[in-house]
This record gives structure tokens, C-alpha cells and sequence, in this order.
């Protein structure tokens, strides 16, 4: 049997959890706990450790999903859960400026730890107030060779899209003939 | 869909950034801290700003650059009422009063010099209104976004240095018990003549500034060489001095731009080509 994992990182309330709920066939085994900290509480609960999601692609494969936990002192713990990951994808949430900077930051971390390619899933964009995906290229600094997918976490074909968009990324990558590994 | 925030998130540089490379077309509107000002913008380039509190009927940009009179401007308001500044232009330029490459000199250096007093706002909240162009009957500019963030990142250099120097504007200066040259002896600027003669215990340096119609920067600017130059002092006062202004810069991006050189070259974990269709064929199905 061979396993595989993504990652789904972002900063804190960007999404990750509802992601992977949203595509895992198992319940998410997610280590949520109530948020203690004022400035952290919009929204009730956090992840501290990390969401874990699966789909069995057949006999002989799975896919893990791990979630990172957003709050920043849980950040010792990104580098353990990236080793060996086929792919990771930045949550942002488009309609809280306030976190682009630190999306930036997890954005830069990730690729430090692991070369493999990424893409950066720009949420809620069905809220009124969504930054469009194409600005927020612009403001996180994205490069051009990387997508950046317009999402909906609570939808299921927009989360499909999603995991679908950084596959395609690793098969381009492939065909480029540009991969090292 | 409007881009909305705060500037204490996301400062005025990266916002003309995200507006120059996008090409965007609307209206940036920014409520300050104490002030409030809306900029214009066609396919990334700056048009048109406005800013509370700051008249630009056109008549009135022409008395700051000192080419009419208040007389003017009154026999103006008195003759053409409900005029646009565009109708005015016209006029004034129809009838050889002005020429129209020195009126939009004007206009570029008025919207110049409020976008600029905008760089130095780093707390208030924004929004931006795509396709949204309140500039009816306005005489509009066409500026290139570049040269502006430019220029501006190097006024607020200049400015967090002259803020250090001078942080409260709510002082009042006088003249130096012992200058060491006399007045009569030193070259002096029109904005600084304009400056001095309203030097006296009584008036704080922001009264100053206002009463000259000039911005914050040009007023510490001045002060600022009249204290080096030992031509005046600062009153101390016996009573406490009023909050300092709001000066601290937007706290720069800290996340720099990662060296091209020193980018590790993405690569794909050690799986097989197959294994990835075998992934997405089986994510198509869910």
C-alpha cells in the first residue's frame, strides 16, 4: 500500500479545516480546541496540532490531507508535517487583508522546507468583499508559473478544483521536463 | 468587487502597486486617521485626487500658485457659478489668460502634491470601487504609477526623518535670542520668508502651515532648515504639549523579495507520472 500527502496551509481562519472536511471520505480527525487568545477569536475553535483527511484513490493508494494549524505559535510543527509531501497548497482567506502578509510568509516557509510545487487557493470567493484571485497574485507575490485558484472550501467541486489544479501543476512540471526529483 | 481593508494591513504603496500592475480602472477612497481623500485611476494610471478639506475648484489651485489673486477667484465664483473647472479651463485658455501645457502642469502638480501627503497615512481604512470615476467637469491628469510610489517611498524616508526631528506640529516658535548671522545676511525661499513672518510664541506651527496653505512635510521641511540654520527656537512650553501627530510610517513589508538566484528549483516528490493521473482521475469521480 502506498500513501501520499498534501499539505493545505494558511494562516489562521483561512479555510484549511473546511477543506478538507469538505473532500475527506473519513471524518476529519481534527484537534480543535476553543480559541483562548481575544485577538484570535473570530471564530470559535482552532486547529492546535492538525486536520487529517483521506481518500483512497484504490486498493493500493491513498491520499493523505494534512491541515497545518494556523495559529502561529504552532508553527514548530509545519516542518515535521511537510516532509515527504507531493504538494502543498496556501490557503488565503480573499477577504481579510489583514492576513496577506503572514500568507506571504507561510507561502515562503513551505517552499523552503520542500521545492515541490504549490499552488495558493484564494477562499471565500463568494463573499461580496473577496479580493479576486489575479490581485491577490499581485499582493502575495506569487509567481507567474504558479496558479492561483479562485475557491469556496464549503463547496465540493471548487475543493476538487482545488487538489485537482496542484496535480495538474506536478504534471506540467513533469512534461516541462524542469524536475529535478 | 471592492478591494477593502486597512492601511494599517495594507499601506498605501502596495495598494498603487496592486492598482499600476493590474491596470485597474476606479476610484481608491481612503479615510485616514484625520483626514479622508479619494484617488482616480484609468487602466493603472493616477487621474485625479481629492482630499478633505482641501479646495481644488480650480480657481483655487491657480491662487496657490500664486497666478490669481483671492479677487480673482471671487470675481470667478460670483461670474461663472455652477461652472466646472473644465468650462473654466476653457475659458481661461480661450481668452489667452492661460495656456493650456501650464494649466495641466498645474493640475499634475496639485494631484502630485496630494498624493504624496497620502503616502504618509498609514492608519485608516480603504476601499477601492472598480470602474467608479467621480470626476465630472474635473481636469483630470494621466500619471504614471512608477515615478509615483518612487517619489513617494522617498518623501516618507524623508518625512520619518523630519517627524523624528520634529515630532509635534502643536509647538510654536520664536526667534533666536542670538542668531550668529542676521536675518538681513541669509538667502531665503519665498515658502520660507512666508513662514517667518508668522514666526511668534503665539502661533503653533500648524497654524502656520494652514495659514500658508501648506502640507505637513513642507512646513517641517522649513522649520525643520529655519532650527538648523539657528534662526529660531522652539518655545518651551510650561504646559503639556498637545499628542504628537500621528507620524510612524507603515511598518515596512518585512517579507522581502526572496533572490531569483538563491530560489531552490521547484521539483516533484519521487512518484511516477502514473501515480499523479492515477490521482486525479480518481478525485475527477468524487
Amino acid at each position: 500500500m502506498q500513501t501520499l500527502k498534501m499539505i493545505i496551509t494558511g494562516p489562521f481562519s483561512s479555510g484549511k479545516t473546511e477543506l478538507i472536511q469538505c473532500i475527506s471520505e473519513i471524518d476529519v480527525v481534527s484537534t480543535e480546541r476553543k480559541i483562548t487568545r481575544e485577538s484570535e477569536r473570530i471564530k470559535d475553535q482552532t486547529t492546535v496540532a492538525m486536520d487529517f483527511g483521506r481518500i483512497t484513490i484504490d486498493e493500493d493508494l491513498i491520499l493523505y490531507l494534512f491541515g497545518t494549524p494556523g495559529q502561529k505559535r504552532f508553527d514548530f510543527m509545519w516542518e515535521v508535517l511537510s516532509e515527504g509531501m507531493l504538494g502543498f497548497v496556501v490557503m488565503v482567506d480573499s477577504t481579510r487583508p489583514e492576513t496577506f502578509r503572514e500568507a506571504r510568509r507561510i507561502l515562503e516557509t513551505f517552499r523552503s522546507y520542500s521545492p515541490v510545487p504549490y499552488i495558493v487557493a484564494a477562499n471565500k470567493q463568494d463573499l461580496a468583499d473577496a479580493w479576486p484571485a489575479e490581485d491577490l497574485r499581485i499582493v502575495l507575490r506569487v509567481e507567474s508559473g504558479v496558479k492561483v485558484v479562485p475557491c469556496v472550501a464549503s463547496d465540493r467541486e471548487s475543493v476538487k478544483e482545488v487538489l485537482l489544479e496542484l496535480l495538474y501543476s506536478i504534471l506540467e512540471l513533469m512534461d516541462e521536463g524542469k524536475v529535478l526529483g | 468587487m471592492a478591494l477593502k481593508g486597512k492601511l494599517e494591513d495594507f499601506g498605501i504603496t502596495q495598494l498603487l502597486n496592486l492598482i499600476n500592475l493590474a491596470r485597474k480602472t476606479g476610484t481608491l477612497y481612503i479615510a485616514g486617521s484625520e483626514k479622508e481623500a479619494y484617488l482616480c485611476f484609468r487602466e493603472g494610471r493616477l487621474i485625479y485626487v481629492s482630499m478633505a478639506g482641501v479646495d481644488d475648484y480650480l480657481p483655487v489651485i491657480l491662487q496657490r500658485a500664486g497666478i490669481f489673486t483671492e479677487d480673482h477667484v471671487r470675481m470667478i465664483r460670483k461670474n461663472m457659478p455652477g461652472k466646472t473647472d473644465q468650462d473654466i479651463a476653457r475659458v481661461l485658455i480661450t481668452s489667452g489668460h492661460l495656456k493650456q501645457q501650464g494649466l495641466l502642469r498645474l493640475v499634475r502638480e496639485h494631484i502630485l502634491g496630494l498624493v504624496f501627503q497620502v503616502f504618509s497615512w498609514n492608519q485608516g481604512a480603504f476601499r477601492f470601487e472598480p470602474s467608479e470615476l467621480p470626476v465630472q467637469g474635473r481636469i483630470t491628469a494621466s500619471i504614471a504609477l512608477e515615478n509615483v510610489i518612487m517619489e513617494g517611498s522617498r518623501r516618507l524616508k524623508e518625512w520619518e526623518l523630519l517627524s523624528d526631528e520634529l515630532p509635534d506640529l502643536g509647538i510654536a516658535l520664536k526667534f533666536a535670542e542670538r542668531p550668529t548671522t542676521p536675518l538681513r545676511d541669509i538667502n531665503l525661499s519665498v515658502e520660507e520668508w512666508r513662514v517667518i513672518s508668522f514666526i511668534n510664541p503665539r502661533n503653533t506651527i500648524r497654524q502656520i502651515a494652514n495659514y500658508n496653505n501648506m502640507d505637513e512635510l513642507q512646513i517641517r521641511k522649513i522649520v525643520y532648515s529655519l532650527l538648523q540654520a539657528s534662526l529660531v527656537e522652539i518655545v518651551r512650553s510650561p504646559r503639556p504639549l498637545s499628542a504628537p501627530v500621528e507620524t510612524q510610517a507603515p511598518a515596512s513589508d518585512q517579507v522581502a523579495k526572496p533572490d531569483p538566484q538563491a530560489e531552490p528549483q521547484m521539483r516533484r516528490p519521487a512518484v511516477k507520472r502514473g501515480i499523479i493521473q492515477r490521482l486525479i482521475r480518481r478525485i475527477r469521480e468524487l
